[in-house]
């Protein structure tokens, strides 16, 4: 008997190896991503476990934690706070106990919460010195000063919007407002009024749509503001190199492959006007042509080196912008002038506006600038360059255009004493025949004395509620514009 | 440990025993940690949730003590050449595990549950209970061949202890699985784990009688050895009988162990590997034809196959369905190499059952990859020490019921252990020893106390040869 006995305890063996390989497979290769499930309850615990680490602005938090109420079984211990929640919700996101996080308290979980290994050390030491874990910190590329001015513009204004600025030189993120917005603050917990003020937010019960990132998640056909990509390719492909040089535009001029005329707003001078004066007055027809003369290939090469048709990480996602290939040659020229199927986020105009006024170089945009713990620095954010889009010295002649829109065409409201600034309107057209109001487009750029160049902006109005005939982008867009842009120079005092 | 080891060179099972040391005090030794460990386990809980040495800690480590005590003083007077492991063994799973209870009990979420006992105290009385049906296995079982007289009445018993919960009025059907009866003022009892005792009783005094029948007649074919069509009779209705308990009582991990045991044993006695085929066959086919049709069963199937969705229709609210897998899963994927520490995981996640079929989910979570393979180890060496005491039982029938016994103990951890870490599907039992439940605890030292009590007269020494006047005329034959 004693054979099968000898093997009967090899098989046990064998069972106890099994749940032994079991576990390692479980416990050892699976740890991490079990531990990291999001649907895992215990990230949420770990999430608020400790008062959070703040999101800094200008060397302020503009962000808290407070112990939540003891009531009942709440097992998060800390709940997240917001100052002026509803002004940054674009740039910090939510951290709710009942909702999840998004967007930087997404992204920097691990440093918020302290759980990062880059904290390792820092962890590890409060553990023996017996203190409470502490969260780092997460400093941000804003400027508290525009991104009050973008917001209360938008605010003003009241209809739908976003604004985006940036440091042309760096690609900071230097605002970022989106309108309307939602107060993260409001549903921070998990309390049944924080699900009530949830349930309000959400686009069923709000047709307006509050808590849709505008600036980075939403894209709109942008207009005229595209002339400036159209110019530029026209630039850096040779077909015009000068600002003054006469173009091949006849009037009225009909697109190729069609017998539809393309139409310019208004009795405009638009006949072989020159580059500098058709982005003045904003002609269709010379942009137009020019983009069905270049043909797609080379519009799209020149969006492409833009940052048209790829995602942003700033490091919240931006929606990629678009530009069409395989179009004709109509289908080019109203995509030349934002029509067509061109969207674009606010963002990605802003980042037209950076390119433009940092003389070619076109920088990634991004919001974190460093990731700090107690004050110690763990990560730091360099400035990174995207792309070239245009060579130093086109740069400068489409420069001098868009400060000739400024100074005398259709951007005359973004004037600011004592800079250079250089601008383009946008009135965009979309539903079907045109049956809703346009947005209302500009970016602009400020060119200082010294030709530095301290802040790029994009600006989107959506106005619904506003006279038709009142919506160009010089008159609603361009004015929130010029207070950004004055924000970011007085601040710089 | 020389003396008990079978050499490879010949090939009998007899221990050279003349003079073998009772090895009493290193089971004492050994005894020793097997309490201190617990006691600073449950410092540390207590340090771990409140800061501060728990309150009971000296009446539990004295309690523990004591139990571990009485059990020694037990086994040292009544089997005293006894395997000095499986005590050790025992009382240190014994009392990790109501050291996890009692971490459990301090949960905040698991006391707001509406059918929430605070476990320990509970758990404790049974332990002791478990000890005392321990030693009075000791006392009054001296040799375990008189289990031999009552094979068929074990047979009737097994049955009645199954059928209970099925009976109208006493069977209370739990979640799902029908194991449980209810006594009024005792509480609940799993009569399944007694029930697996009693079997081993039946199977190895059945298969002693009718082992050469079952092994000599049959005719060979493509290698193995086909019984004859009588013969395979038993195996039959063992197999209908786990069938049954699948069906009606909803069970898969019962209804396995069952069958397992049964093959294991028949194997043993037979020493014919064809059983063994017709065993995995058998109880795959079982197995699989129950699961498709069964709703339970397979609905245990399909959260085993998926445990996600499993959540997340629970999360829906959908009635029938439980987070439980995932959420095991997660706690043993937080725990991670070295885990959380004692009482600093969010085993209590679980809520339903965490303390008993899910237990090895907190040890997990808490003690990590570590602990968990330092414990599996534990039961590992527990069926070991049982197949040993089954390879040095001079008689066939201690041979087979030591081996059922411990065949079964291994089968039920892989059952429960392979289905909390997603291996296998979950059943509906408990981990021996450690799992919060009083049928499971007082079974298992049972089960504990009659592998000591063959192991004591498997070691014992022979009765000196010398006094016999014949001795030299007459060749000692010992049984192999």
């Amino acid at each position: 008997m004693n054979k099968p006995l000898r093997r009967i305890a090899i098989f046990c063996g064998l069972l106890v190896l099994t749940l032994l390989l079991r576990d390692n497979w479980l416990q050892y290769l699976k740890s991490d991503s079990l531990k990291e499930d999001p649907k895992n309850r215990r990230v949420t615990i770990a999430r608020y476990a400790t008062p959070r680490g703040d999101i800094i602005v200008d060397g302020n938090p503009i962000t808290g934690s407070v112990e939540s109420s003891k009531t009942g079984l709440n097992d998060l211990k800390y709940k997240r706070t917001y100052k002026n929640g509803a002004m940054w919700a674009p740039v910090t996101g939510y951290a709710s106990q009942a909702f999840g996080a998004t967007q930087l308290e997404s992204i920097d979980d691990g440093i918020l919460t302290g759980n990062d290994d880059r904290l390792f050390f820092r962890k590890t030491l409060d553990m023996i010195t017996g203190k409470e874990q502490q969260g780092g910190n997460v400093v941000t590329t804003l400027n508290g000063a525009a991104q009050k001015a973008a917001f209360e513009g938008l605010k003003k204004q009241g209809g739908k919007g976003a604004v985006v600025a940036l440091e042309p030189s760096t690609g900071k993120i230097l605002a970022l407002a989106s309108y309307p917005s939602y107060d993260p603050s409001s549903f921070a917990g998990n309390s049944d009024d924080d699900a009530a003020a949830w349930k309000k937010l959400q686009k069923k019960y709000d047709p307006n749509d509050p808590m849709l990132n505008r600036a980075l998640r939403e894209t709109y056909p942008p207009g005229s503001t595209f002339k400036v990509v159209t110019a530029a390719a026209a630039l850096e492909n040779g077909k015009y190199t000068s600002a003054d040089q006469k173009t091949d535009s006849p009037l009225p001029w009909v697109m190729p492959g069609t017998t539809t005329q393309l139409k310019n707003e208004g009795n405009i001078p638009c006949k072989d006007a020159p580059m500098r004066v058709a982005l003045q007055y904003s002609c269709n027809t010379v942009f137009g042509k020019i983009g069905s003369d270049l043909g797609n290939d080379k519009m799209l090469e020149e969006a492409k080196k833009f940052g048209f048709d790829t995602e942003q990480f700033t490091p919240v996602r931006a929606t990629a912008s678009v530009f069409s290939d395989d179009m004709n040659q109509s289908q080019t020229a109203l995509s030349s002038i934002g029509q067509y199927n061109t969207a674009a986020t606010p963002l990605q105009m802003a980042m037209v506006a950076s390119a433009v006024a940092n003389d070619g170089k076109l920088m990634k945009p991004y919001m974190v600038d460093e990731l700090e713990s107690n004050l110690d620095p763990i990560a730091k954010t360099e400035p990174e360059e995207l792309s070239r889009p245009l060579s130093a010295e086109n740069a400068q002649i489409l420069q001098d255009m868009m400060e000739t829109v400024v100074e005398k065409g259709t951007g005359t409201n973004a004037k600011i004493d004592g800079v250079k600034v250089g601008g383009k309107t946008g009135t965009a057209q979309h539903g079907v025949e045109n049956s809703e109001n346009p947005y209302a487009w500009f970016i602009s750029y400020v060119k200082q004395s010294d030709g530095s160049s301290p802040v790029a902006v994009a600006v989107v109005v959506e106005d619904e509620s506003a006279n038709r005939d009142d919506i160009s982008g010089g008159g609603l867009a361009a004015p929130i514009a010029k207070n950004v842009m004055e924000a970011v120079i007085n601040s710089r005092k | 440990m020389s003396s008990t080891t079978n050499s490879p060179t010949h090939h009998t099972s007899t221990i050279g025993a003349i003079g073998a040391p009772s090895r009493r005090n290193t089971e004492l030794a050994l005894l020793v940690f097997a309490v201190v460990i617990p006691v600073f386990a449950y410092a540390n809980v207590g340090l771990a949730i409140d800061d501060q040495v728990p309150a009971g800690l000296l009446s539990y480590g004295l309690g523990l003590g004591l139990l571990a005590g009485v059990a020694h003083l037990g086994v040292r007077k009544f089997a005293p050449y006894a395997d000095p492991l499986l005590l050790p063994l025992a009382t240190l799973l014994n009392g990790l595990g109501l050291v996890c209870i009692w971490r459990l009990d301090q949960s905040k979420l698991l006391q707001s549950l509406p059918n929430f006992v605070t476990a320990a105290p509970r758990q404790l009385l049974y332990t002791a209970l478990g000890i005392a049906l321990f030693v009075v296995v000791l006392i009054f079982l001296k040799d375990h061949r008189v289990l031999q007289r009552y094979t068929y009445i074990s047979m009737f018993g097994a049955l009645v202890l199954l059928i209970l919960p099925l009976v109208p009025g006493l069977g209370a059907n739990i979640y799902g699985a029908k194991i449980w009866i209810r006594v009024p003022g005792l509480g609940s009892l799993q009569p399944g784990e007694f029930a697996k005792i009693v079997l081993a009783v039946f199977f190895a005094g059945y298969l002693m009688v009718k082992r050469d029948a079952l092994a000599l007649a049959s005719r060979r074919f493509m290698g193995l050895y086909l019984p004859r069509g009588r013969d395979l009779g038993p195996i039959l209705v063992v197999w209908g009988i786990s069938i049954l308990i699948l069906v009606f009582e909803t069970d898969l991990g019962t209804s396995l162990l069952f069958f397992g045991m049964f093959v294991i044993m028949l194997y043993v006695a037979t020493e014919r590997t064809s059983w063994i085929v017709f065993g995995l066959l058998m109880s795959s086919a079982g197995a699989v034809g129950v699961a498709s049709f069964e709703p339970h069963v397979k609905m245990r199937v399909q959260a085993w196959l998926d445990p996600m969705k499993e959540y997340t229709l629970s999360q829906q609210g959908v009635l029938g369905h439980s987070e439980q897998a995932m959420q095991a899963l997660w706690a043993f994927g937080s725990g991670g190499t070295l885990g959380t520490g004692w009482g600093q995981g969010h085993s209590d996640l679980i809520k339903f059952a965490a303390n008993s079929d899910f237990i090895l989910a907190t040890f997990g979570e808490e003690l990590g990859l570590a602990g968990i393979m330092a414990i599996l180890l534990v039961y590992g060496l527990i069926v070991e020490r049982g197949v040993r005491t089954a390879l040095a039982a001079r008689d066939p029938f201690g041979k087979l019921l030591a081996i059922g016994l411990s065949g079964a103990f291994a089968l039920q951890v892989f059952v429960v252990a392979g289905g909390v870490m997603g291996l296998i599907p979950l059943t509906g039992m408990t981990m021996p020893f450690m799992a919060y439940g009083g049928s499971s605890v007082l079974a298992n030292w049972a089960l504990i106390a009659i592998l000591i009590r063959i192991s004591d007269t498997a070691r014992r020494p022979a009765p000196a040869p010398a006094s016999n006047p014949d001795a030299e005329m007459t060749q000692v034959v010992r049984p192999s």
